[in-house]
């Protein structure tokens, strides 16, 4: 008995041990992982097939395994792929911001480079990999939610980098938060539940779909109805409003003051 | 008797009421004494007219606002025709503010007429000081007239700020708790301070009525009082002048008020009005349904203060962090200090710069006639320096928009303004003043020897030279009427000593005068024409002798 006990004590402190139960541990975390994240949210039924798996496959390798490995398995120039989800693919992809022309503080928008079809194969692809946040339901992205209840949310949320009224702010170090006021509805919703770049993860536990189509709606208001006090000068605050100030206002009163005094010269 | 009861018959009415009155209040002789002041003509002169004029235009359009306006902390449910505030929580000086923008007739129009009008009197405020400045407008007799507008401007920020933080929506609340925060910085006395003017803990209740009654009554009758002094005294010292032929420092030249300048003035009131008029009907100003009501939670990106708090809010951005220490278990939050400090500073230099200034040179005399800006270097370059300091501070407001728009890194920008903050002015002087040295060179050229006709003459020995035409004796006057001071030495007193004050003024003086270019003397203008006069004989002579 004794000997028995110190020979598993001696198992025990083999370094061998450490690796059995990191393994086991890891096992357990991560199925158990595994299983909540499917119960907390079930990725919406996706019909994929083959056919356009391959086709994301054939568009990947030639298009993204550069950065983003064979595999999607992420390399030094590129983060892997596995699990990020077909919301994210589409925002990235269909927002021009991927494939990415340099890299630097954040990628930006230009004009897209695949067909919308491409696009969905490319998602289809990233998504048969493991799951992930999938594409809206287009139920969510109707803008008839509540527009109060989305500007409330979207000041407490999102003005803080977006602005308050949608029109971008700087972040550290290069970074910044775009505008919205170009945005589609979709892409509102997918950067909120992927958190796009520096953007946070807003996932469906902190905004539930309904908030997050009441956020859509108070944008898309914001969109659709622009100022009824005239040109809104970008939207940018009182910075704009003193330049405006001074070289329109002054500026032109000067030049007012100018031909008077010319007059009685 | 017929003729005179036909006189009186002629001019009717008006000449019966005007008699009326004369006879009552003495208008005649106000009017008499008035109406014959003369005021001179230059664009640069209207700019204390233009603060003027959209000062009354805030009084027209404030006057309008007060109607309607509620200022009350009150908790409502906005029921209101702006959809995306429908059903939601906020304070009855928004909702108020959001009845004056949507539901009031013509409210819109009024609120960004007040808004930028009230722009508009600061800046043409700051101008008209700036003019006043480098012209040399605030020497003797005009000190104390300085130091009137120099509080004209402070009220105005004071108005303008009041007046911002009004509406209670979440860009003026996020002002304020700038301000809030920055009163709590102050040592010892800074939190009680602040729960004494927030009736309590930040927001509190109570702050949009007491900004409310500073900002309709207080502030505005100060402004009200101390126009009245700078206009009196406008009248008193009588108005400057620029150099030329007949003008003089003990005379001014120009156009009487009655009736030139009655009907100019009167003219120009309308144009302003018009053009504030303009701009509020075309542009947005202070988008407040965008902001929501105030919730002291969010902040939102891109929260700057109207320009004329900005230079103070860049201090802000600016100040370096990480110097903050403790006294006991006491933190001093040099942070929030320190721009505090280096504001009020520079406001300090501002209202003092004419006494410092008379004090240097010890001039006495009265001076009417300006300066131009080149005939006084050092000040100029001061001047220039300091509005530079100004410049880097309020574009310190900006650093987010700069970062975003100029696709640059936020820290970048921000560590580039701090170095030139303590740079740009250095260098702003230096340039500023070899610049004035120059130009003032240039002058004495040309005053002493005329333009260059870019007539080339070859001389019968072969030398070339360029002919030079002489001045106009208009022109000539302006280039020489200057005042050149010279630097003063450290004098002993009475007792035979040097003093500190004798020693840093003669050192001051130095700073200023120590580089300076002599006006030309008639002496040296009378021996260049006598040369000039030389060689158009032999230029002459040589014609001739060629034909």
């Amino acid at each position: 008995m004794a000997q028995l006990k110190r020979k598993l004590n001696g198992l025990r402190r083999s370094p061998r041990a450490l690796v059995v139960v990191l393994f086991a541990g890891l096992l357990v975390v991560g199925s158990g992982y595994t299983a909540v994240q499917a119960a907390v949210s079930p990725s919406t039924a996706v019909t994929r097939s083959q056919e356009q798996i391959d086709l994301g496959k054939r568009i990947f390798l030639s298009n993204c395994a550069s950065c983003h490995g064979k595999n999607a398995e992420g390399t030094m120039n590129g983060p892997s792929l596995i699990g990020v989800g077909e919301a994210s693919v589409d925002f990235q992809v269909s927002t021009g911001r991927m494939p990415g022309a340099a890299s630097g503080p954040q990628l930006e928008v230009k004009p897209v480079q695949f067909t919308e079809e491409q696009i969905s194969a490319l998602a289809a692809y990233v998504g048969s990999l493991a799951d992930g946040p999938s594409i809206p339901d287009a139920s969510y992205l109707q803008a008839n939610g509540d527009s109060t209840k989305g500007g409330e949310l979207f000041r407490i949320n999102c003005a803080m980098c977006h602005n308050a009224g949608g029109a971008g702010g700087a972040l550290t170090q290069g970074k910044y938060a775009p505008n919205l006021m170009g945005s589609s509805e979709k892409t509102i919703y997918e950067a909120m539940l992927t958190g796009p770049q520096n953007m946070p993860v807003f996932n469906d536990a902190n905004i539930t779909p309904e908030e997050k189509n009441d956020i859509i709606t108070y944008l898309k208001y914001l969109q659709n109805n622009r100022s009824v006090g005239g040109d809104e000068l970008g939207n940018l605050g009182p910075v704009v409003e003193g330049l405006v100030a001074w070289l329109g206002l002054l500026g032109l009163i000067i030049a007012i003051t100018i031909w008077l005094g010319a007059k009685s010269n | 008797m017929s003729n005179t009861a036909n006189t009186q018959k002629k001019n009717g009415f008006l000449a019966g009421t005007a008699n009326y009155v004369d006879e009552r209040v003495g208008v005649g002789g106000i009017l008499k004494e008035f109406g014959r002041k003369i005021f001179p003509d230059h664009w640069s002169f209207m700019l204390g007219e233009v603060a003027l004029y959209s000062f009354l235009v805030l009084l027209l359009s404030g006057t309008f606002l007060t109607f309607f306006f509620q200022p009350s902390m009150t908790d409502v449910i906005y029921d209101g025709v702006y959809a995306p505030l429908k059903g939601a929580h906020m304070s009855i000086a928004y909702a108020s503010s959001l009845d004056i923008t949507f539901e009031v007739r013509g409210g819109l129009l009024m609120r960004q007429v007040h808004h930028w009008s009230a722009l508009l009197f600061v800046a043409a405020a700051g101008l008209h000081m700036l003019r006043v400045f480098f012209t040399g407008a605030f020497r003797k007799p005009r000190e104390i007239n300085w130091v009137v507008g120099f509080v004209l401007f402070v009220l105005g920020m004071a108005a303008g700020f009041t007046g911002y933080s009004l509406p209670d929506d979440l860009l003026s609340g996020n002002g304020l708790r700038i301000i809030d925060g920055m009163i709590k910085g102050v040592p010892f006395i800074g939190t009680g301070i602040s729960s004494l003017l927030f009736g309590g803990e930040f927001p509190g209740h109570a702050i949009v009525g007491r900004l409310y009654s500073l900002h309709i009554m207080l502030v505005p009758a100060l402004i009200l009082v101390f126009l009245a002094v700078h206009l009196f005294m406008l009248v008193i010292h009588k108005h400057t002048h620029y150099s030329g032929p007949g003008r003089k420092d003990t005379n001014v030249v120009g156009y009487p008020l009655m009736p030139v300048y009655v009907a100019k003035a009167g003219g120009f009131f309308f144009i302003v009005f018009g053009v504030i008029m303009l701009i509020a009907t075309f542009f947005t100003i202070n988008p407040i349904w965008n902001y929501g009501g105030y919730d002291p939670s969010p902040v939102s990106a891109g929260t700057q203060p109207d320009w004329y708090i900005g230079w103070l809010d860049g201090a802000l951005r600016l100040a370096p962090t990480g110097i903050e220490f403790m006294i006991g278990d006491y933190t001093v939050s040099t942070n929030i200090l320190l721009p505090l400090v280096v504001s009020l500073v520079f406001l300090a230099l501002v209202a003092i710069y004419p006494f410092v200034e008379n004090w240097v040179t010890g001039d006495k005399r009265e001076h009417h006639v300006l300066d131009r800006p080149r005939n006084a270097p050092v000040r100029t370059a001061i001047g220039a320096a300091g509005v530079m300091f100004y410049a880097v501070l309020w574009a310190g407001a900006s650093t987010d928009l700069i970062a975003t728009n100029f696709k640059m890194s936020l820290n970048q920008v921000l560590v580039t303004m701090q170095i030139s903050l303590i740079i740009l002015p250095i260098v702003a002087f230096l340039v500023t003043k070899r610049v004035c040295l120059s130009l003032q060179r240039k002058d004495r050229e040309i005053a002493i020897h005329g333009r260059e006709s870019g007539r080339i003459v070859r001389l019968p020995h072969g030398e070339y030279i360029e002919v030079h035409e002489p001045l106009d004796p208009h022109d000539l006057y302006k280039l020489v009427d200057f005042k050149d001071y010279k630097p003063t030495l450290a004098r002993p007193n009475a007792q035979g000593k040097i003093t500190v004050a004798a020693r840093l003024r003669s050192s001051l003086s130095k700073f200023y005068f120590e580089d300076r270019i002599a006006p030309a003397t008639q002496t040296e203008i009378d021996e260049a024409a006598h040369h000039a006069h030389e060689i158009e004989a032999e230029v002459q002579k040589a014609i001739e002798s060629s034909k």
